[in-house]
């Protein structure tokens, strides 16, 4: 494991799609350099023969028939949208035609 | 009425002795919850308490009303109720109005009960003092300079101040526990996959779980049974019995308790919380308990485990906080600035730290070396704990290390705040059910008892803390009047 600097907390805030601000970048670097590095005493636990637990559930997998069911109308979940056109969501674009192609 | 009810079985009785209506039940305690001082609650709804309460007492004329029948409750505002407003205590989720209630309210209305209003929390569960909601802290009715605990402050705040008979709340690595230890009343975690988790806003999906805070062990096992039972909504409930009160005057003779050492060695335990702790385990022995010293070597890793995975978990499930279907939107200059700008002003500062951590934790290179490795480290404890269960009923530890600490003086350095949660958090990495319980006041504030038992052992959980609390008056301890006034 390796330490966290402030190039790499603004890299991952950008995949986790976070603006944060300069002085959120310096600040979350120090806390989480501290965070991290009380976490590198997992290294102290030998795991070689130990399979990882995603659930600490009896479960593997429930099944159940693929039917139809009633879902919401879409209205009610449409009444939540911050902007919609008809029955879409309505977002920017995310591809734009390139006037060259 | 000369005076409000503390514990269901109390109301239950008087409502059935026709000394109180459910609608006089319910204004009183609307009346409560108005008045309180210590910014508990998040939203009062008079109108729809009203109308439960009026329906709860056509049923109580009829004779098999269940025992939550009129019985007025305080809703933690994570649990999404259908038509009334839930925001997680988030800014990105301000004036959401879910479409649907989670299943554990559509038990509580099925069971007569009157949800009063919505309580107050550290954002999308992410604290344990309270001070993380985007709509203020919540002061302890014990001492308001002082946190009620966290994440489910205002839950537990409102059940010691006597502004709802019980609550609920929910707890990923002690929120349920730890503010009802620091808030003195009863506060219980149930097995991991008891409580259906449908309509409850996500936080970490493999350590969440929906549980009661009440003023007394039996009420906690009320509640429980109205909760517990399998849902197919969520793939991960378990069919077992639910008959969980049973046990509750089997008294503890004969059962062997485990005193974990690892649980009484780390520095930073207050020595009036040991103190507590201790006479707590030498009245068990008094009962007839056999006390018998365990080790559980591996937790001191918990936290690690727990930083690990907790924020890996959240930083997927709060990836659908975009700005697009519901809550909060920032216009960018296209849609991903709109994403990043969205949520850079919609979540606080703890939970942007507890997304970049589980972000990074989950990125290309770190994978293996933090989050298999903190799943593997899962593993280890779950397997001490299953082999510690061969040879005790249940263990008795601290919930917290410390009593209620003063608002703000933990507030800039999230380690020390993540340390009160050492040693609830190895509870929900192992899925075991845990109780913590009023057991004595150290500084003038309240100590928490934490029981925990093997998974599905409520039975057994309940039948450790109603004996203790049957030979104690610790849970008879109020908040001082003109501190909580």
């Amino acid at each position: 494991m390796t330490t966290i600097d402030r190039a790499r907390v603004q890299h991952v805030a950008g995949l986790a799609r976070i603006a944060l601000t300069d002085d959120e970048l310096d600040r979350f670097t120090g806390q989480l350099q501290v965070i991290l590095a009380a976490i590198e005493q997992l290294n102290d636990v030998d795991t070689s023969a130990v399979p990882a637990s995603a659930s600490v559930l009896p479960l593997l997998n429930v099944m159940r028939e693929d039917e139809p069911r009633p879902s919401l109308p879409v209205e009610v979940v449409l009444a939540q949208a911050p902007d919609r056109e008809g029955d879409l969501f309505r977002v920017q674009a995310s591809l734009e035609e390139r006037p060259d192609a | 009425m000369r005076e409000l009810p503390r514990t269901i079985t109390e109301a239950a009785q008087k409502l059935r002795a026709h000394e109180v209506s459910a609608v006089e039940l319910a204004d009183a305690f609307l009346e409560a919850a108005a008045a309180d001082p210590n910014n508990a609650w998040l939203r009062l709804e008079p109108d729809h308490a009203r109308a439960q309460a009026a329906a709860a007492d056509a049923r109580l004329k009829i004779a098999d009303a269940p025992v939550l029948t009129g019985v007025p409750w305080a809703c933690k505002d994570i649990i999404g109720t259908k038509g009334i407003i839930t925001t997680a205590a988030s800014r990105i989720l301000e004036g959401y109005t879910p479409a649907y209630s989670a299943t554990v309210v559509v038990r509580l209305d099925e069971s007569g009960a009157v949800m009063l209003g919505k309580t107050n929390l550290d954002e999308f569960a992410m604290g344990s003092s309270n001070e993380n909601s985007a709509y203020g802290p919540v002061r302890n009715p014990w001492d308001p300079t002082r946190v009620p605990g966290g994440s489910s402050g205002g839950s537990a705040a409102a059940v010691a101040a006597g502004q709802a008979i019980f609550a609920l709340g929910t707890d990923t690595g002690g929120s349920i526990r730890q503010p009802g230890a620091l808030s003195g009343v009863v506060g219980m975690k149930p097995t991991y996959g008891r409580v259906p988790r449908y309509g409850v806003i996500a936080f970490a999906s493999s350590l969440d779980q929906v549980g009661p805070l009440t003023n007394s062990v039996e009420d906690a096992a009320i509640v429980c049974e109205a909760l517990f039972g399998i849902d197919p909504h969520d793939a991960t409930t378990i069919d077992r019995p639910v008959d969980v009160r049973r046990d509750l005057d089997a008294g503890v003779k004969g059962l062997r308790l485990g005193i974990p050492r690892e649980y009484f060695t780390p520095t930073g335990v207050e020595p009036g919380v040991t103190a507590a702790i201790r006479a707590a385990i030498a009245q068990f022995e008094k009962l007839g308990a056999e006390i018998v010293d365990v080790s559980l070597p591996s937790t001191d890793k918990g936290l690690a485990v727990y930083y690990i995975v907790q924020p890996s978990e959240a930083s997927a499930n709060l990836a659908r906080y975009d700005g697009v279907r519901y809550g909060l939107r920032v216009a960018g200059k296209d849609l991903v600035d709109t994403y990043r700008k969205t949520r850079g002003a919609g979540f606080g500062p703890e939970v942007k730290r507890r997304l970049i951590l589980g972000t990074y934790a989950l990125s290309a290179g770190y994978h293996d070396a933090y989050y298999v490795k903190a799943q593997k480290v899962r593993t280890v404890i779950k397997r001490e704990f299953d082999a510690v269960f061969e040879k005790v009923d249940a263990l008795i530890t601290p919930t917290s290390p410390t009593v209620a600490f003063p608002i703000g003086s933990k507030a800039n350095d999230p380690l020390q705040m993540y340390l009160n949660d050492v040693f609830t958090l190895p509870v929900n990495i192992a899925g075991l059910p845990g109780l913590s319980m009023p057991c004595g006041l150290s500084e003038g504030l309240p100590v928490g008892l934490q029981i925990i038992a093997n998974s599905y052992e409520e039975r057994m959980l309940f039948r450790v803390a109603a004996a203790f609390e049957a030979a104690t008056e610790h849970h008879r301890q109020r908040p001082m009047k003109d501190r909580a006034a």
